[in-house]
């Protein structure tokens, strides 16, 4: 039998009860939107389709429309490329990861950050999509049967690495998401009235039946696909880091990053998870589900991803410094001090210097103040992934090289474009998903919930 | 039922790590004497450099089991995690052993800045000097980061802190086994965080200090996170297979099959992060292939004769557990989890030996009394010493606040 200790806060507040949990999980999919989803939304779609003229600018005209010149040769597409894949990494972490470790309270929120996982990574791959000058073309970076000539698939680079690290995290964090959804698709069409609406989650859940034998092979998959994806959640951040750290060049040659790499992408995962999930449960009424204690344990992970971050950009600063090489002393002065010092400083403030406010218990449990830091984190983490980029490729060995990076306006808008992109899918899966495992949420009901923790022991 | 909660250290447990010491220091004062250092080296030149280099290769790597179980348990009031509370008298005895084995391992580098032996060339004051024929302008850059007292001040400053930091802890639990309450158990997850900061940033300068610097000209940024996943493998597998002596022998009968699996998972896990390190590691090194860095691995790969040895610990390391404890079943199984924690942990000696070596003794010199005596006299000293403290404190935390969800727990 389970016995969970007092002094564990709980984890579903309020009244509650399985009929409970269906009814506040399914409400936004019966329900009518308000207002405010729908300004958000069609504030999302413009951006979207903003972005999505560019886009075609860009393919019918050339990336010569993008800010990225000789010197600077990769500049916002790769920076924004990292950042949504990082961005994705939170969704893997708490499906996977947490699941691993049985960490109750990932059940409140690994059904959202698994949809931002797949969302995001879709528009991380706009970008490495983009970036190859001819987009039609793409396929030729799998390794097809050789009709074209001499050309081959070269297993030796880390972008053909990125091509099937990525594109493994996204099917199998697309299968992992799926799997979860299948019981709660079950529990929509056994509520819905409307013929349509039953057929559609009838499909959907693949004819759940919810027998024993059902809910066997569901947790032995998802048990599976944990395994499956705990090494991805290190994998995929890791390749990418070595599109930068199999080169040559001061700044992207270190050794540390690939695991500090992985450990910026949950830290702004986990960012993006506060600033998605601080919305939701307010304008979803789930804040009996997702509670101030979930708020904190997430603050947590923010600290402590923050601070190993912080311990590896002083490590590179040391490195510099202490091996003695002169190009690699150049690059963090440059860095640091450089035409692209704001983007430095800014880095370090948000990224190092402010999630430690969260040491403060006050801080970390109020809601206004986490929805801010949420946001100045991800600032701080796109500005982490230009600083890598930019000011290195601004200035390396040969100044006669070195020039100026500054984005156009087509720039702008593809990366804007994706934030539309991204909200307009989260919104539109807050409408028909069911927005929390509410399967898993009724196996913790009677162990973690306010209201059975506080009964008598002799009514469990 | 009446638990068997008071552990007796049985006499031939006890003979066996005396035997161990015994036979540890007779090899480790016969490799001293036999030691003539290199053919053709004029006498009175030689420092016994093989004999020190071993010495600092035990003295890290067991300092290291001592301080891995010390983050150990911090991370788990940090984390707070449940099912360890049922053996948690274990890995903080574990934990007790960086109290004996830290200062031995000041001591050992101690003895270098009094030029007793040469294993640091930095330690040098001539490679300073320019007028010196062992000018070396390379360290004489870095003569700040390496001046005595700033050193000194980061090796026993960080020592004193983590040995503080463990002190306090243990006696905090031993302390709530009396008054109960949870007072006690709320000031140990304070301290911890506070000593996780700390381990996070000076576990990698110590790492830089002690080990990397040994390699003075050479540098990488995993270094520190590297080391450190080598000394919490270590402290894992210590902790196992004294969890699985003690059950054995009828203790820790609160223990149960799901807690095993769980420390068996630990082994498992941490010995794939050490894998990840060890190959980012080397990968970039190898790939990128700039002369400062990629001597490290020519040393240990081309020239020195450590090509089969260099591979054999990564491949053991990693594939070992990955092949014999991937399945459910073979974390449940006692003669699995010893049989791969006793080769991983003479594997994980011998990264540090692979660390050391290269860089102090050059060419490859096997494994020999030099290498076996030290090993043999620490373990011998590990085991005296650990299971002594076991003595000391009721083996279950009565009072800990998750001590039934402990005791409850299955997976």
């Amino acid at each position: 039998m389970h016995k969970e200790a007092a002094i564990r806060e709980p984890l579903i507040l309020g009244e509650v009860s399985y009929k409970k949990i269906s009814d506040d999980i399914s409400r936004p999919i019966f329900g009518k939107a308000n207002k405010y989803w729908w300004i958000l939304f069609i504030t999302s779609v413009i951006l979207f389709m903003w972005g999505i003229s560019c886009l075609a600018y860009t393919i019918g005209t050339g990336i010569g429309v993008w800010g990225s010149n000789n010197g600077v040769d990769w500049a916002w597409d790769i920076t924004n490329f990292v950042w949504w894949i990082g961005i994705g990494h939170a969704g893997t972490l708490i499906s996977a990861v947490l699941l691993l470790f049985r960490q109750k309270w990932r059940m409140a929120i690994n059904r959202s950050s698994e949809a931002m996982t797949i969302f995001a990574v879709m528009c991380a791959a706009i970008f490495v999509v983009l970036h190859t000058g001819r987009p039609w073309l793409d396929y030729w970076l799998f390794p097809l049967p050789n009709q074209f000539g001499s050309l081959w698939a070269n297993f030796n680079s880390p972008l053909m690495w990125d091509v099937f690290a990525v594109s493994t995290y996204f099917s199998v964090s697309l299968v992992f998401w799926y799997i979860g959804l299948i019981p709660d698709f079950a529990m929509i069409r056994d509520r819905a009235v409307k013929p349509l609406m039953k057929r559609t989650y009838k499909y959907l859940s693949f004819g759940w039946s919810g027998r024993a034998k059902d809910w066997q092979r569901f947790e032995e998959v998802s048990l599976v696909l944990a395994g499956l994806s705990t090494p991805l959640v290190f994998s995929v951040h890791s390749i990418v880091s070595m599109d930068f750290a199999t080169s040559v060049l001061p700044g992207w040659h270190t050794t540390i990053f690939p695991p500090y790499f992985v450990a910026g992408a949950i830290f702004s995962g986990f960012a993006m998870v506060q600033t998605l999930m601080l919305i939701m449960r307010k304008v979803l009424n789930l804040e009996h589900y997702v509670t101030i204690k979930h708020i904190e344990y997430m603050n947590i992970v923010i600290i402590v991803t923050g601070s190993m971050v912080g311990v590896a950009y002083l490590t590179e600063l040391f490195m510099s410094w202490y091996s003695g090489v002169e190009y690699e002393q150049y690059c963090f002065l440059n860095r640091a001090t450089g035409p692209y010092w704001w983007a430095y400083w800014s880095m370090m403030t948000c990224n190092v210097i402010s999630p430690q406010l969260f040491w403060f218990k006050k801080l970390r449990t109020s809601l206004m103040f986490t929805f801010i830091l949420s946001i100045v984190v991800n600032i701080g983490m796109w500005f982490e992934r230009f600083v890598i980029i930019v000011p290195t490729l601004a200035r390396t060995f040969l100044p006669s090289t070195w020039n100026m990076y500054s984005p156009t306006f087509v720039d702008l808008g593809i990366y804007l474009g994706t934030i539309g992109m991204f909200f307009t899918f989260f919104l539109l899966f807050c409408r028909v998903f069911p927005v929390l495992a509410q399967a898993e949420l009724k196996t913790i009901m009677k162990s973690s919930s306010e209201k059975y923790k506080n009964m008598p022991a002799a009514h469990h | 039922m009446q638990l068997n909660l008071t552990y007796t250290f049985p006499s031939k447990l006890k003979t066996t790590s005396f035997v161990l010491m015994g036979l540890g220091l007779l090899l480790t004062i016969l490799a001293f004497v036999f030691d003539h250092g290199p053919e053709g080296a004029a006498h009175g030149e030689y420092n016994h450099t093989h004999f020190w280099a071993n010495i600092l290769i035990c003295a890290f790597f067991f300092m290291g089991i001592g301080l891995g179980a010390t983050f150990f348990m911090a991370l788990k009031y940090a984390s707070e995690a449940h099912y360890t509370a049922a053996f948690k008298r274990v890995y903080e005895a574990v934990s007790d052993w960086l109290w004996i084995a830290g200062p031995i391992l000041v001591l050992v580098i101690l003895l270098g800045q009094f030029h007793v032996h040469h294993l640091y060339h930095w330690m040098d004051p001539s490679v300073y000097d320019t007028a010196s024929p062992h000018f070396d302008n390379k360290i004489a850059a870095k003569e700040g980061y390496f001046t005595p007292w700033f050193f000194w001040l980061r090796t026993a400053g960080f020592m004193f802190v983590w040995m503080w930091c463990q002190r306090t802890l243990r006696n905090r639990s031993l302390l709530e086994d009396q008054a109960g309450g949870t007072l006690n158990h709320f000031k140990n997850v304070k301290t911890s965080a506070i000593f996780l900061v700390f381990f996070g940033f000076t576990s990698s300068v110590a790492a830089w200090d002690w080990l990397m610097s040994l390699d003075v000209h050479w540098f990488s940024t995993m270094f520190g996170w590297y080391v450190f996943s080598g000394i919490w493998i270590s402290a894992m597998i210590a902790t196992l297979v004294i969890v699985l002596y003690l059950k054995d022998n009828g203790y820790l009968e609160h223990v149960n099959e799901s807690h095993i699996h769980d420390l068996g998972k630990w082994m498992f896990a941490i010995s794939f992060l050490w894998s990840y390190l060890f190959f980012c590691q080397f990968m970039l090194i190898w790939y990128a292939n700039i002369p400062e860095e990629v001597t490290y691995f020519q040393n240990r790969l081309e020239t020195n004769g450590y090509k089969f040895m260099f591979w054999l610990v990564f491949f053991v390391n990693f594939a070992l557990p990955m092949l014999f404890l991937m399945s459910r079943d073979a974390k449940r199984n006692r003669r699995f989890l010893i049989t791969v924690g006793f080769i991983i942990f003479i594997f994980h000696w011998l990264d540090i030996y692979m660390i050391v070596m290269p860089s102090t003794v050059g060419r490859n010199p096997g494994i020999g009394i030099f290498e076996i005596g030290p090993f043999l006299l620490f373990l011998g000293g590990f085991i005296y010493f650990v299971m002594g403290k076991l003595t000391k404190a009721p083996l279950l935390p009565v009072n800990h606040p998750y001590i039934e969800e402990s005791k409850h727990h299955s997976i």
